[in-house]
């Protein structure tokens, strides 16, 4: 059969995606949209006291690659702690899933903001401010 | 695999084939080489192509110039005309749901000092008459409007708005690839000047098109060279294609009779198996006035690019209008626009996202849409349990 615009690995975690759903007790959410096509993407988080992520969950209203990439950050995340999920940037996920169209390179910035915005919502939630996350993440990009 | 994407071109009949292929094989000569007979012959399939396209759509055969495709009529229509017209005039009336080689073609010509007015219409597609009256000028040198919209299937009153423009002596151009194949296309009832069909469209094959232009009106040639079509398109003739196309414009006057009821009669049964299905599906276009076989719609809480790409797992082809698919080869998502036919007739932009378009032709069958509807709710359900919007109803 012909190929597609997608890879085998994007169709693969578009047909089965890991991790999708919710967690109800999750203790950050991250929801983010995409002004370039009205799309919705949202990853619930389950951090342990050592900041270990111990489970990751997403619910994803867009497009193959939107799916695929938050299919594949959520394989990314589980076991990582928490300055490691900071460092998963776009270009990771992208690779992990064997490239995307150029077009569609913006549906996995929307997974790794939406992490962000989940590392936000923990920090909150634990009572500290959400500006670490920030603070971090320029770290991390200094770093690198 | 159900094609379910014909707004997008037919698969050609058999027929067709099998009367396209000795010009390739034996009669393959140019049919402006009229002194041996390998030419002559291709030039006679080629004449006789034209009549069977113009009795097609009751027009005369010196009224049919042959293109390569609907985008290339199009362009003859407007852009010709444009550059023979003794109307000086510089404004120009299309609807806002055009398609692309109508709308892109005439944005251009701003750059020439031309106006453009575009037609709202209401929100089952259509252009109101009266509003045409309305906004023609007395420096209108142009109306075009297209017959039958491919993406919400809707045709427009094609015949009063053609009346319209005859009364106050413009130009009316129509755009009918959309329509040729599905609904009759008389030239004379429609009061055109000029109309634009494509063979592809009508099981017929890609290559060939035609514009028809009414005897007297002045259209320049876009193409400069050997003067072929008399001059309205220089450059060798596609001769198989051509011959296609005739055989294409002889069957579908003999059969679409037969072939038009029953795409009436199945597009009703999937208009009412989806419309009972969810109440968070919409419906696009007239309900009345559409593209016999066509049902378009589009679903709250799901994005159009995966609903297309699931149903393509599933082994149904067909189209979406949501920005996600709208140009997935594109350099980058600036290219990404949800459609503008589905803005116009109200679906909310970041909706546009759930559109789908489903066009059937005369080789669907009573199966298909069993089936269609069969894998339509676990399809929806699978990407609603996906989608963070769903629970919040
Ligand atoms: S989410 Fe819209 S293009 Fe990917």
């Amino acid at each position: 059969m012909a190929k597609g615009p997608y890879s085998d690995k994007v169709m693969d975690h578009f047909m089965n995606p890991r991790n999708m759903g919710e967690i109800t007790d999750a203790n950050g959410i991250g929801e983010v949209g995409n002004p370039a096509c009205g799309d919705v993407m949202k990853i619930f988080l389950k951090i342990n006291d050592d900041q270990i992520c111990e489970d990751v969950k997403f619910k994803t209203f867009g497009c193959g690659a939107a799916i695929a990439s938050s299919s594949m950050a959520t394989e990314l995340m589980i076991g990582k702690r928490v300055d490691e999920l900071l460092a998963l940037t776009n270009q990771a996920i992208v690779d992990a899933l064997d490239g995307l169209p150029p077009a569609k390179i913006h549906c996995s910035v929307m997974a790794e903001e939406a992490i962000e915005e989940a590392l936000k919502n923990y920090f909150k939630s634990k009572g500290q401010d959400p500006a670490v996350v920030d603070e971090m993440k320029a770290k991390i990009k200094k770093e690198n | 695999m159900i094609y379910l994407d014909n707004v997008a071109g037919t698969k050609p009949d058999a027929r067709v084939v099998e009367k396209m292929l000795p010009f390739y094989t034996e009669h393959y000569g140019n049919p402006s080489a009229h002194f041996y007979p390998i030419g002559r012959e291709a030039f006679e399939a080629m004449e006789a192509a034209r009549g069977e396209v113009a009795s097609f759509i009751n027009a005369k055969a010196e009224e049919i110039v042959f293109t390569s495709c609907g985008t290339e009529s199009n362009n003859l229509a407007i852009k010709g005309f444009l550059k023979n017209s003794k109307n000086t005039g510089k404004h120009i009336i299309i609807s806002e749901i055009e398609h692309f080689s109508v709308d892109s073609t005439v944005t251009k010509l701003i750059n020439d000092g031309y106006e453009i007015t575009k037609l709202r219409v209401d929100d089952s597609g259509l252009v109101n008459p009266d509003d045409l009256k309305k906004a023609l000028r007395k420096d209108t040198a142009l109306v075009s409007i297209q017959h039958t919209n491919p993406e919400i299937g809707t045709m427009q009153y094609t015949d009063q708005l053609g009346a319209v423009c005859r009364e106050a002596g413009v130009a009316f151009h129509v755009d009918a690839v959309a329509a040729a194949g599905f609904s009759e296309l008389d030239v004379k009832a429609l009061n055109c000047d000029m109309l634009s069909i494509a063979s592809q469209n009508f099981y017929g094959p890609k290559g060939a098109a035609a514009l028809y232009i009414r005897e007297g009106v002045k259209v320049s040639g876009l193409m400069d060279g050997g003067h072929q079509e008399r001059g309205y398109r220089s450059g060798t003739e596609n001769v198989p294609a051509i011959v296609g196309m005739g055989e294409a414009a002889r069957i579908a006057k003999a059969e679409m009779g037969v072939w038009v009821p029953e795409l009436v009669r199945l597009q009703k049964q999937l208009w009412d198996g989806l419309g009972g299905m969810f109440d968070f599906l919409h419906f696009t276009g007239n309900k009345d006035r559409r593209r016999p076989g066509h049902v378009s719609f589009w679903i709250e809480y799901i994005e159009g690019e995966s609903l297309l790409m699931w149903l393509s797992l599933k082994g149904f082809a067909c189209a979406s209008g949501s920005a996600c698919s709208s140009n997935i080869l594109a350099e980058d998502e600036e290219d990404l626009a949800a459609s503008y036919v589905l803005t116009a007739v109200g679906v909310p932009s970041d909706i546009c996202a759930g559109s789908l378009g489903m066009s059937m032709s005369k080789y669907n069958t009573q199966d298909d849409i069993d089936n269609v509807l069969k894998v339509m709710p676990e399809t929806v359900q699978r990407l609603c349990e996906m989608s963070p919007m769903y629970n919040r109803k």
